[in-house]
């Protein structure tokens, strides 16, 4: 099971973090902190796996941005390969080429998208298109609401 | 009203939202805290407002700012007032918020349960998603009991997004709350066929999450996966069944040999790299589980290797690193196949990529001879010298250590080298943790090899002489104690104790424990000196070493440490002592003179002092004798007084006391639990049989015998002539022992290093470089291992009368046992232990209607290889199956009329009914925990549920077995049998893994 997922730029700010096992803040404050200069030391063309305390670092640099997962022992560093490279795929879809800028503004799109494709740190849904489907049409859902949910906000309608 | 309204928007027409927040953050970068200390401020404006769409803004610039480090635990309420918006916007704001900062502990997390429990109800099932999916982040145990009900019934909704996301959330309920997993297994097993492939891969990830927890329950769905496995082709879900087969193949071997041909068409024919990684993995740990007897073993193991291999040769480091990886599980049980492969592994050890060779280093230890150790050190010295970070040299440290010293120094040939090379890791820089492990190693080899000992403690007696003045160690202070106890333990072979004696007299502001060290050992140097000074009756050099070893042993005194103080004043009383004597024999002695001064010379001789008759020796007898290392499981070996049975309950738990006070049984039983299960197995040694003892009695003789490090009792000349040995060799030494030279160390091993290659090949000269010095290698590899000079490495260690000493080797070998893999670890943590048996509690509903199907699925299965497989394979899936819900129902007999009933299906066979109520007067105890979850009026429900469906099930049962076309008299019969095979392979599988479980004592 996928402990949690880092999302973190070289400059080493943290972009993204999902927590699958909840812990103190300041627990998951240390730990990324301590990952993050981990891996940000670490050279370009060096393996992307890690052992760190009792569990294994995954992690992916796509342009500036650093995917770091940590997954327990006897889970397959490969397939959390594929699970990065799927998210990176699906926020590409989604935000057509993105770029950390995109993440930035709208990191809760990130997340919508990362919890429909992993649950409680389980791949949750392996098809592309379905998550991409599911994403399409909460956004419709919240757009639907929009315009007449904007008067009633403005106590006007 | 509708006035504060506008009055509230026309404000909010102001507000920052999370973009300008964003931008605001970026823009301010020089005074990043105070731009936020004040956006927190106009977010606790906003929070105070009536608006939720206000409030909904506030909140997503709160989490943005969480993730930013900022604690925004204060704003709990008003992120639940978000989350309770029936507006999906601002609820995906409010759920969002809550999974990024609510805590399980959260007293706030009481508020949230009916509004979750709405959104899991609501007919949009984006509602639901949006709850489950938040839930998962944060639930807590309170939760997960009071939604678990209502996330178990979304398990049959129509829609697969629903039921996916339920399924994946339902592992999470099961985390917290463990009963629920009982009545939720059945539906669980239920997706595993699902049509939508989602959900199904869902619920083989939860399956598999939980069955590597404990992988002996789900021993009954291997069918049910084995299908899975055979007909699906999505990976991510093939991976996960896969690695599912990987943790119950230590279970049951004989699941292990039928995966082995799907697993090695899968390798074969598979392009995805996870894929095929998973599949080598899982028929490594068949090849382990299973160990041997299957023919083509060797073939598969080969496949591994080979595959392996090409992941190792790729450019990919990635692949690269999983190679190794692998690699080294294959080399605990198969280290000749591994062997062959040494060129490459040696290869990543030059690898820029740290965590590579770290890889590779695992994996060395099983390629080192005789012939290439010293090369491989030196190499391994080499990257010491240039490795950046303490990390990785700690590992190199401990890695060249562990390679030398494995299987007793079976490597080493000259020690001589060893002793020089462990000198020169002390001299480098590491990790405060890593000095005592070299301290160790000089001690246990100067311990245990005899021959080394003048070399190694005058050696020992330099590092102390260079490190006396200094007052920064720019050595490891644990080498200090070593030296200072070696230097004191094995006086004698000092060349100059009265040296050694004034450097380590020099010595400040020690640490206590060392100090303390160095008090003892001081000692022991003082009564060797005064021992020489007295036979050569120079009572004046007597007097001065008292005089400055008291000087110092006073400023000891001074010492805060409270143990230093007492040494100090001991050692220091004890010299006293010593020197009133001496002063009397001084004073005798001149007496003497003064008496016999004009008698001839021929009377001096009998003035003499011998060694036995000198004051030196009278101290000496404190040190006397020979110390030897305790062997790692002596304790384990002294053996159980006759009478006293460690498995006996010391007061026998009454079932009335532990119902009225059920957390106080609770403890005990986790008491006799652990007790029960551990010396069952220490005990196992000692209650050999005369024959088996006979038989590793021969075993070890033999192993005696071809062990040329062994110590033979009578071969104590070998002993002497490998002192002698060692005496020409030490030679040398005299040269070396320059202190300038300890400057240029990191030379020094490789004296011996050309000495080898010298001795090998004379005609090379040495200083040929590195490739020329591996074909040498090489070529010298041919020659017989024998070759090499022996060192006697003692094996003297102190283990209790009547343990035999071959346990001990075994103790050596552990580093490469193939049973270590297997060792799995049955204790569960308290909340995973009620998951035990829990789950084919209540599922025999699901039991029944699966059970046709598993036996479909087998017979097709068979049908499938039924030239390979034997029929009784397939079946005895089935027949555990069967086993387990058997066993189950007996865990709930509450009382004896349902016995009754078990001996209707069982008449006739006394020996298994007799069997199963000695199972049955075991397991009462798990009943009682049992019990303590569930009302005694449904305790009682629940046996008379029992009762129908077990009939039931009977004739389900039967119902199938007509399907296999057998006679009804036939069935009862085939019943029989199969429980009697059941209880059998039950015992077998027990003894071929050597777990012990309570009930097998009462068998």
């Amino acid at each position: 099971m996928m402990q949690f997922m880092l999302l973190f730029s070289r400059q080493g700010k943290l972009r993204l973090q999902k927590w699958y096992n909840a812990h103190p803040d300041k627990l998951k404050k240390k730990i990324t902190r301590e990952l993050i200069t981990m891996i940000l030391a670490r050279k370009p063309k060096m393996c992307s796996f890690l052992e760190w305390r009792d569990l294994k670092i995954v992690y992916k640099r796509y342009a500036s941005l650093y995917f770091c997962c940590a997954i327990e022992q006897d889970d397959n560093e490969l397939l959390t390969l594929e699970i990065i490279h799927r998210y990176v795929e699906l926020l590409d879809k989604y935000f057509g080429s993105v770029c950390e800028l995109d993440i930035i503004f709208n990191f809760e799109k990130a997340y919508f998208i990362l919890d429909e494709l992993l649950l409680g740190g389980e791949i949750q849904e392996t098809s592309k298109k379905n998550v991409l489907k599911a994403i399409a049409a909460q956004d419709l859902l919240q757009e639907e609401e929009t315009p007449q949910g904007f008067f009633e906000d403005h106590g006007l309608g | 009203m509708a006035l504060k309204k506008v009055k509230g928007n026309i404000e909010r027409m102001f507000d920052k939202n999370l973009t300008d927040l964003v931008r605001g953050i970026r823009n301010n970068k020089e005074n990043e805290v105070k731009y936020i200390s004040q956006c927190m401020e106009d977010i606790k404006q906003e929070l105070r407002q009536d608006n939720l769409a206000v409030k909904s803004n506030a909140i997503a610039k709160l989490t943005y700012l969480q993730m930013l480090g900022y604690d925004i635990s204060w704003a709990g309420f008003n992120i639940i007032e978000v989350m309770s918006s029936n507006k999906f916007t601002l609820k995906r704001i409010g759920y969002l918020a809550a999974s990024q900062s609510f805590h399980c502990d959260s007293e706030l997390l009481m508020l949230t349960t009916n509004m979750i429990r709405k959104e899991l109800n609501s007919q949009n099932q984006f509602d639901a998603g949006l709850a489950l999916t938040s839930l998962s982040c944060f639930i807590s145990t309170d939760l997960a009991r009071d939604l678990s009900q209502d996330i178990l019934t979304l398990l049959s909704s129509t829609k697969p997004y629903i039921r996916k996301k339920a399924v994946l959330m339902m592992y999470k309920v099961f985390l917290k709350y463990p009963e629920a997993l009982r009545p939720a297994f059945p539906k669980l097993k239920e997706k595993l066929e699902d049509p939508d492939p989602g959900v199904q891969s869902a619920a083989v990830n939860v399956v598999c999450e939980l069955a590597r927890k404990n992988p002996k329950n789900y021993l009954s769905l291997a069918p049910v996966f084995f299908k899975l496995m055979t007909t699906k082709t999505n990976n991510w879900m093939l991976i996960k069944i896969i690695k599912l087969f990987g943790a119950l193949t230590p279970l049951e071997p004989r699941l292990g040999k039928k995966l082995i041909e799907p697993l090695t068409n899968l390798i074969h024919s598979t392009s995805a790299m996870s894929l095929l990684y998973e599949c080598i993995n899982t028929v490594i740990a068949v090849l382990i589980s299973i160990s041997s007897g299957m023919p083509n073993h060797a073939a598969s193991i080969q496949l591994c290797v080979q595959k392996l291999r090409i992941l190792i040769e790729d450019s990919d480091q990635n692949l690269k690193y999983l190679g190794l990886l692998a690699m080294s599980k294959i080399l605990k049980t198969h280290p000749k196949s591994v062997q062959a492969h040494k060129d490459l592994i040696l290869q990543c050890l030059e690898d820029k990529d740290e965590s590579i060779r770290l890889r590779a280093l695992d994996l060395l230890y099983g390629m080192v001879s005789k012939k290439n150790l010293m090369e491989i050190v030196k190499k391994l010295m080499l990257h010491m010298e240039k490795a950046e970070g303490t990390l990785y040299r700690d590992e190199l440290l401990s890695k060249i250590i562990q390679i030398c010293a494995q299987n007793n120094y079976h490597f080493i040939t000259n020690f001589e080298w060893y002793v020089t090379v462990l000198v020169e890791l002390a001299q480098m820089e590491f990790g405060s943790k890593q000095g005592h492990i070299i301290a160790d190693q000089l001690i246990d080899v100067c311990v245990r090899v005899t021959a080394i000992r003048p070399f190694a403690v005058n050696e020992m007696s330099q590092v102390l002489d260079v490190y006396a003045s200094s007052t920064q160690f720019t050595i490891m202070q644990d080498v200090l104690y070593a030296s200072a106890w070696l230097c004191g333990e094995f006086v004698t072979e000092l060349q100059k104790p009265e040296s050694t004696l004034i450097s380590m007299l020099k010595y400040k502001n020690l640490p206590q424990k060392i100090e303390i060290v160095f008090l003892q050992n001081i000692l022991k140097l003082y009564a060797r000196c005064l021992m020489l000074y007295e036979i050569a009756e120079d009572y004046d050099k007597i007097d001065g070493m008292y005089e400055v070893t008291q000087k110092k042993l006073r400023n000891s005194l001074k010492s805060p440490e409270i143990e230093v103080q007492e040494r100090a004043s001991t050692t220091l009383m004890m010299l006293e002592i010593v020197q009133e004597e001496i002063m009397k024999r001084k004073e005798q002695k001149g007496n003497l003179i003064d008496e016999h001064e004009d008698e001839s010379d021929e009377t001096k001789p009998t003035t003499k002092i011998d060694e036995e008759h000198t004051v030196a020796a009278s101290l000496m007898v404190l040190f006397a004798g020979e110390l030897n290392p305790v062997a790692p499981k002596a304790q384990k070996k002294v053996p159980v007084p006759e009478g006293l049975d460690l498995d006996d309950l010391i007061e026998e738990p009454s079932l009335d006391e532990s119902s009225s006070s059920d957390s106080e049984y609770e403890q005990m039983g986790n008491l006799f639990y652990k007790s029960e299960q551990k010396p069952d197995r220490e005990r196992y040694q000692p209650e050999l049989t005369e024959e088996e003892r006979v038989k590793i009695r021969e075993a070890r003789k033999h192993e005696q015998a071809n062990n040329p490090h062994y110590l033979k009792g009578a071969a104590k000349r070998d002993n002497d002539n490998g002192s002698d040995n060692y005496q020409v060799e030490d030679i040398p030494i005299a040269e070396l022992a320059l202190p300038v030279q300890l400057k240029v160390l990191s030379k020094r091993s490789d004296k011996y290093l050309n000495l080898e290659s010298g001795k090998s090949k004379k005609k090379k000269s040495k200083s040929k470089g590195k490739e020329k010095r591996k074909e040498k290698k090489v070529e010298s590899s041919t020659d017989g291992e024998d070759d090499a000079p022996n060192v006697i490495v003692s094996q003297n260690i102190e283990i209790p009368e009547g343990a035999t000493l071959s346990d001990s080797e075994s103790s050596h070998d552990n580093m490469d046992d193939p049973h270590r893999a297997l060792n799995i670890d049955l204790d569960l943590p308290s909340f995973e232990e009620s998951l035990v048996g829990h789950p084919k509690l209540t599922d025999k509903d699901e039991k029944k209607k699966t059970k046709k199907h598993d036996k479909h699925d087998k017979k097709r299965i068979k049908d499938k290889k039924s030239a390979k497989k034997s029929p009784p394979q397939a079946e005895d899936l089935i027949i555990n199956d069967l086993l387990l819900v058997d066993e189950v129902e007996q865990n709930q007999q509450d009382d004896s009329s349902h016995v009754k009933v078990q001996d209707e299906i069982l008449v006739g066979d006394n020996e298994v009914q007799e069997k199963k109520k000695k199972k049955h007067s075991k397991k009462d105890k798990d009943e009682k925990e049992k019990r303590k979850h569930r009302h005694a009026g449904d305790g009682t429900a629940d046996a008379g549920k029992d009762k129908s469906k077990k009939k039931t099930k009977k004739s389900k049962r039967k119902e199938g077995d007509k399907e296999n076309t057998k006679s009804h008299s036939k069935n009862v019969g085939k019943l029989k049998m199969e429980f009697d095979t059941l209880v059998k392979t039950d015992d077998d599988y027990e003894e071929a893994h050597g777990i012990s479980t309570p009930s097998k004592e009462f068998r």
